[in-house]
């Protein structure tokens, strides 16, 4: 049954809608917004995420080798770069440095997480936005359309046109669905191959890991890789053939998710032969990862230097219910080199919450405003859900050349060796016109195939040194008294740093920072949005819907193009005097939908 | 995935305990706005035996048709105030339109009443006030009419992680808020599956046996006193564990990528409830001492603040350890022996013009 509009005052035309908790993403999120159905424009959107945990708060006192086990938990789907980041920064506390093996293995193991949770995300929660039974229902004209439109690469993946690929999405009865599925599972395989178990790992430690290293856990793992290779030798192409088409069906749907190219990326899969894990050589050992950092503005590379990036970082308030820390101890003022330390740096935060009542037009959610200090402005960066701001920044950054990857300036070329029934195949990722919902999205199934060509590379590293009798993974280290480390990864949805300050052997200060609190950011104190507000704001709508039936697609997929990972929710509202016409939850819906 | 009814067309009718076509499903409503990490709705999607469109498909005979809303996966993400809500579907349980449901909970439930207004954790909005719906509001509305409760991890059995020592929330278990002595209209007590997170076919498993259950198919649910099935929490990590045979002979490991038991590492296996080594973590894959990794006793109740510094060696391992490494150093060396002696083949294997197997040839 079909909800009932109250009539508006003033028959501006403007909708209050929202989404919460919104599905297919991983927590609560919900978004709150004002639309336009006249101008088909989202007027005004709100994020909010409903849930607090206080990590930061209860990890105090603690002892800092329980850092990783504790901080996993964070993230049910990325726990894993959490207990990876909080190792780099326990590393870097106590200076340790890990057996080259333990590093290699550690990157097969975060590259399996990529490979595992960009698919099952990519097919089975963001690949049911553009599924037959979803198109059907909100843009029926592009689904007759796309019954008449053969798929350019249908010799690579098999499906003779692109509403063949989106019922193949379809959940569950979709055969592409079902075998994403089973993909997720051979792939968290190899992940627990190298880490014990998934989300949160069993076998990680400063100093390494507990993994036994063998010629059979490689083969295990080489074996199941090289079905992800064969696998990805049909994604691509697949997908390349459905986003395309959007462009095409849709002319200005590149408008939709669009926001400004502000993207961070913190560096991903360190290289054993330059990573000491010290403060000192970071710069350097950081521009060795086997993902460049970076910060890309408008285009431009504005640096590929990790201690720069550290020294930018700083936490703002403004719309999220904390109290301000300002006149708190400052626990670093000095950075190793001699840099200041700024209060606002998370090494200096103090998380003081403070529950109250949501308001959108103050306080509406337990996200805080993460941004970037270029030295002017404070920059709302995002991550696009992290594999677009990866390819970006090591495109830019030239210095990844390993053979199955190299970057060239100005894309990044990915080759995949000949596998069962595929020969070899080279996938060009080239940067794009738009930081949009679809390049978003394009850059996740590139990013997959970036993913396992690295563990192959990885694969050869840690079989030479097995080979060579070089077995040990693990490393020896004490806690020091007084001590701070920062780790810095890219966790599958973008940038991820772990800061720590030690005191008397304990953990005195602990704040992780995840990609989500990047992007699901909220308005800061100088009034900026976050990067969901941004991108969903002026956001064109395309659905084919009237407002009784809208089921707001274009914002969902503008939304889950960042690759949620938190409760958020967006607010539609006019703004400026006008009357917003409320639409009410129905009461007598009954029965099976 | 929301309702799964039209998936279900080609089901086989007949055979024991099969469901009828018509019969009206059985909603299972997935709350996953606890204080939780979703890592255990993550995690059941690695389920083989059996996965969740196996389940959701009815692909085990006599499983009842089922419509699942799960904010994890489903289908529908329609507006609130539009069609197709994902929450709306709660509302309908609140009012008593759909009926049987299971509630499933993830994350431990805060204590929202030491706090002067706000909320720890919401999920959906209330339609009044424009606030969120409080997670623990939305047990005290649905559980009263629920088949049954099922807390999935071990935030939501036993309040985990995020109810550590020096926390801000208050957080606890269910079976803390309802109270542990609670049962469903059906007379179910609460279900507890914990693990940080499940591990993914003890979930599946539990599943299918309530499904059975409703279905009339399978006797009540044998659960122990800390509300567990008893098939999946009967025995200790160390029954399970294969680096058991180290432990017995005195041999433990001082460095985390060693082979042998990790007892003197931090490993508390030897009091943990959990079957992971025995089970590997999926499809015998992976898992915790059995490769490496410490447990840290993640699906108990007394995790995290029991087990902590978690590599530092339990207390009581001490003891054990060195009365283990007293009487392992003699059975070593006798096994030692042992050892040589079977490493060798009979001496009648050879070449030769002659048959020394004891054999007497009749040509």
């Amino acid at each position: 049954m079909a909800p009932t509009p109250t009539a508006a005052a003033d028959g501006s035309g403007l909708m209050e809608m929202s989404w919460d908790p919104i599905t297919r993403i991983v927590g609560s999120l919900g978004i709150h917004t004002k639309i336009d159905f006249k101008q088909k424009r989202v007027a005004e959107c709100y994020s909010t995420s409903s849930v607090f945990r206080g990590y930061s708060v209860f990890m105090r006192g603690k002892d800092p080798r329980d850092a990783h086990f504790i901080t996993s938990r964070i993230c049910g789907i990325c726990g894993d770069n959490h207990a990876t980041c909080s190792v780099y920064a326990q590393n870097m506390a106590y200076g340790v440095k890990p057996p080259h093996l333990g590093e290699w293995l550690i990157n097969l193991g975060e590259s399996a997480e990529y490979m595992f949770d960009h698919n099952i995300f990519q097919e089975n929660l963001v690949g049911v936005d553009y599924c037959e039974k979803m198109v059907r229902e909100t843009n029926p004209g592009v689904l007759e359309l796309a019954e008449r439109t053969e798929a350019p690469h249908a010799g690579e993946h098999g499906y003779r046109t692109i509403a063949d690929i989106m019922r193949s999405l379809n959940p569950l009865e979709g055969e592409f669905y079902r075998e994403a599925l089973q993909v997720s599972r051979y792939t968290r395989e190899m992940f627990c191959l190298m880490e014990g178990r998934h989300v949160h790992p069993s076998t990680l430690y400063a100093g390494g890991v507990g993994t036994v290293a063998s010629v059979q856990l490689l083969t295990d793992y080489l074996t199941r890789l090289m079905r992800y290779v064969e696998f990805m030798k049909r994604v691509v192409p697949l997908h390349d053939d459905l986003f395309d088409f959007f462009y095409e069906a849709l002319p200005g749907y590149e408008e939709v998710g669009r926001r400004r190219v502000l993207l961070g990326c913190w560096g991903a899969l360190n290289d054993p032969e330059h990573c000491d894990f010290t403060y000192r050589n970071m710069t350097d050992w950081g521009r060795k990862m086997f993902v460049t950092p970076g910060v890309v503005v408008d285009g431009k590379l504005v640096t590929n230097d990790l201690t720069e990036i550290n020294l930018g970082i700083r936490i703002l308030l403004g719309s999220s219910y904390y109290q301000d820390w300002e006149g708190q101890e400052q626990f670093v003022t000095r950075d190793p080199l001699g840099n200041p330390v700024d209060p606002r740096h998370p090494w200096n935060q103090h998380t003081i919450p403070a529950p109250q009542k949501r308001n959108f037009d103050d306080k509406y959610s337990w996200v805080m405003s993460p941004r970037w200090f270029d030295g002017k402005d404070h920059l709302a960066l995002d991550t696009g859900g992290g594999p677009i701001a990866r390819l970006w920044s090591t495109a830019l950054s030239g210095l990844v050349d390993i053979g199955y990857v190299k970057a060239t300036g100005h894309s990044v070329v990915i080759n995949l060796p000949k596998s069962l029934t595929k020969p070899e195949t080279t996938f060009e990722w080239k940067i794009p016109k738009w930081s949009n919902a679809l390049e978003r999205n394009r850059a996740r199934t590139y990013f997959q195939a970036y993913a396992a060509a690295c563990a192959l590379h990885f694969t050869e590293q840690a079989l030479a040194e097995v080979r060579a009798g070089r077995t040990q993974t693990w490393e020896k280290f004490e806690v020091p008294d007084e001590s701070i480390g920062c780790g810095f990864t890219e966790a599958v949805r973008g940038v991820l740093s772990h800061h720590m300050v030690i005191r008397d052997g304990k953990i005195a200060n602990y704040h992780p920072y995840p990609p989500t609190p990047w992007n699901a950011s909220v308005r800061d104190t100088y009034g900026t949005p976050g990067p969901y507000e941004d991108a969903v704001q002026n956001t064109p709508i395309f659905e084919e819907n009237s407002p009784e039936n809208f089921k707001g697609i274009d914002i969902m997929r503008a939304v889950r193009s960042f690759d949620p990972c938190l409760p958020c929710g967006v607010h539609m509202y006019v703004g400026g005097g006008k009357t917003v016409e409320k639409m009410h939850v129905p009461t007598g819906l009954s029965g099976l939908a | 995935m929301a309702d799964a009814n039209s998936a279900t067309k080609s089901r086989a009718a007949g055979g024991p305990g099969a469901a009828a076509d018509d019969q009206d499903p059985i909603h299972i409503l997935w709350i996953n706005a606890g204080l939780s990490c979703d890592g255990d709705s993550v995690s059941l999607t690695a389920a083989t035996q059996p996965s969740i469109e196996e389940i959701a498909l009815q692909g085990l005979p006599g499983l009842p048709k089922i419509a699942v809303h799960w904010p994890l996966i489903d289908f529908e993400c329609g507006p609130v105030q539009g069609a197709d809500a994902f929450i709306e579907w709660f509302f309908k349980a609140e009012r008593g339109e759909i009926d049987p449901f299971v509630l499933v909970v993830e994350g431990s439930i805060p204590n929202e009443s030491i706090k002067a207004e706000g909320y720890w954790c919401g999920f959906g909005d209330n339609p009044e006030t424009g606030q969120p719906i409080t997670t623990s509001e939305w047990i005290d509305r649905l559980a009263p009419k629920a088949l049954a409760v099922v807390a999935i991890g071990t935030c939501a059995t036993y309040g985990g992680i995020h109810a550590m020592e020096g926390n801000p929330t208050g957080a606890m278990g269910v079976p803390d808020y309802l109270g542990w002595d609670w049962k469903s209209q059906a007379g179910i007590p609460i279900v507890c599956v914990p693990g940080c997170p499940i591990q993914p076919d003890n979930f599946a498993e539990t599943l299918t046996y309530l499904l059975y259950q409703a279905a009339g198919s399978a006797p009540m649910i044998p659960l122990d006193d800390k509300l567990r099935p008893t098939w999946l929490f009967g025995a200790t990590v160390h029954e399970g564990c294969d680096r058991a045979g180290y432990y017995e002979q005195g041999d433990f490991a001082t460095t985390y990528d060693s082979p042998k038991c990790l007892v003197k590492l931090g490993c508390w296996g030897p009091v943990v409830k959990c079957n992971v080594p025995k089970r590997g973590w999926m499809d015998g894959i992976g898992g915790c001492p059995n490769v490496g990794g410490i447990c840290i006793a993640c699906t108990m109740p007394g995790f995290p603040d029991m087990f902590m510094p978690f590599m530092d060696e339990p207390p009581g391992a001490k003891v054990s350890a060195t009365a283990s490494g007293l009487y392992g150093t003699v059975i070593r060396r006798l096994r030692g022996i042992t050892a040589k002696t079977v490493d060798k083949e009979p001496r009648w294997r050879h070449t030769g013009r002659e048959l020394t197997t004891g054999y007497s040839k009749p040509w």
